[in-house]
């Protein structure tokens, strides 16, 4: 494989080989020079054609750590406004003296058409409600920090899984890993076909609440149309939001995820948010370190993944 | 393959080399011993172990990965980032680089340059298991095991039990394999 766009197709010792990785440039990132020169002279390209931006920052500061090189493009300020075609875009960019680029697209499947028309390593960073592999690294790595392994652990992914491409990218990843991912969330925000995927599925988040090792609150996504499948923010809460009190049910050792960034006050309460085993920001660290591993793996050597 | 060193060569190397270092720098107060992976990382523990018995304080080994440092990334097979531990800050410290076989120099070479991003050496020091021959860059170690003469195309082996299952050094030359 000389792209990563989904997690589907990944087999655990790829990821795990990954997530290794990830750790080790994790410690480069607390050094005194936070920096490796390994992909000196090479260029990494954003090419964010839906705005982003602390994924975007996330892969910038990673291509920076390893002494890549960066572009960014932005669809406003670009020629696609005045319609020049997807292809025309990335084909000129890529003779500019590009060697990978992070794809966003609010189409599904963009970073594959792209893939397909380059001859460089293509890294999908968020394709519509479809997959967004490296947040799904990133979230595996902060789990096996805490945990040491995903083998066996209850994960709940709580919130609007149709909409969400950070739960499509993660139930596979993680049950590759060895994780019981169970899904919570009302039927409207749920897949139409669950039962094709290998989660349980749970329509109240207090019937996870005592099995959970992991809690993974997603953001209600009102541009994606989610906001239409559930009757007003304060219901949700009542039935999926990981209040304070919900939060002292849950297992001792048990941790609280969410992707960013996030609604205080609706998926997950002000005070959990900040709690020591809500490990937000330590997700947003190992965003940096899971992406550094992946740019280095697709970039260095002339070798697959 | 011809056997040139032993282990009891290898023990007796290591003592020496250790000495040499405590001779050189007047004690081990100001020194920072550190083990390029794989080879070089028993080898340090090793130089440890004998400056710890020589001077009777207590010498740790760290450990340098210099993958990430390389200048032949794009030809390599798969390098792996490994971790890299400093026993204390290196500020103001002379630091003893230790690595089981000098070639090139390139290795070192990216060695010097993970150790300016990790700290600002008072000195920086070499040590090796055997001196092959054939810099490609001005440099040369401090404190040697073995100059050994070699053809470009040979091979040094440095084997220790903790990365290997025998203890010595061999050379293969490319005709006899």
């Amino acid at each position: 494989m000389r792209h990563l766009l989904t997690t589907e197709s990944l087999d655990r010792a790829t990821i795990e080989g990954l997530l290794d990785e990830a750790d080790g440039f994790a410690d480069v990132l607390v050094r005194p020079i936070p920096k490796v020169p390994a992909l000196r002279g090479k260029t990494v390209a954003m090419m964010f054609f839906e705005p982003s931006t602390r994924t975007r920052l996330s892969f910038e500061k990673a291509a920076k750590s390893l002494s890549a090189d960066t572009m960014t493009f932005s669809p406003s300020t670009s020629s696609l406004s005045k319609g020049e075609s997807l292809k025309d875009t990335v084909l000129t960019v890529r003779a500019m003296g590009v060697d990978l680029m992070v794809v966003r697209h609010k189409a599904t499947g963009a970073p594959w058409r792209i893939a397909d028309w380059l001859d460089i390593p293509v890294v999908n960073g968020g394709d519509g409600a479809h997959q967004h592999p490296t947040q799904a690294l990133l979230d595996c790595l902060t789990i096996r920090q805490r945990f040491d392994s995903l083998e066996g652990l209850n994960i709940a992914i709580v919130g609007d899984i149709r909409n969400s491409r950070v739960a499509r990218s993660n139930i596979f990843a993680m049950t590759t890993l060895g994780a019981n991912v169970m899904l919570v969330g009302p039927p409207t925000l749920l897949p139409i076909d669950p039962e094709n995927w290998p989660v349980t599925v749970h329509h109240h988040i207090d019937e996870v609440l005592d099995r959970a090792d992991v809690v993974y609150l997603l953001r209600v996504q009102t541009e994606r149309g989610g906001g239409s499948g559930f009757p007003s923010a304060s219901e949700y809460t009542q039935r999926f939001g990981m209040t304070a009190e919900r939060f002292r049910r849950l297992k001792d050792e048990a941790i609280v995820m969410h992707p960013g960034p996030m609604n205080r006050g609706v998926e997950i309460g002000n005070d959990v948010a900040d709690n020591e085993r809500a490990l937000i920001l330590q997700q947003v660290s190992n965003g940096v370190a899971s992406r550094m591993a992946v740019l280095f793996r697709l970039l260095e050597g002339q070798h697959d993944i | 393959m011809r056997q040139v060193m032993t282990a009891e060569d290898l023990g007796r190397v290591t003592r020496r080399i250790a000495h040499e270092i405590v001779e050189r720098n007047h004690g081990t107060s100001q020194i920072v011993v550190v083990g390029i992976p794989t080879r070089g990382r028993p080898f340090a523990d090793r130089i440890a172990a004998a400056l710890s018995d020589i001077e009777g304080s207590t010498v740790i080994a760290g450990s340098l990965d210099i993958g990430m440092y390389r200048d032949d990334l794009d030809t390599r097979p798969r390098t792996r980032i490994g971790p890299t531990t400093l026993p204390e800050a290196i500020d103001g410290k002379t630091v003893v680089i230790v690595d089981d076989v000098l070639f090139t120099g390139r290795t070192i070479r990216a060695a010097l340059d993970a150790l300016a991003d990790l700290g600002r050496p008072g000195a920086v020091q070499l040590a090796v298991v055997i001196d092959r021959g054939h810099r490609q860059l001005p440099i040369r170690a401090d404190f040697v095991g073995k100059n050994i003469p070699t053809a470009v195309t040979d091979r040094v082996s440095v084997r220790f039990l903790e990365t290997d299952d025998e203890e010595g050094v061999w050379i293969a030359s490319d005709e006899s394999e």
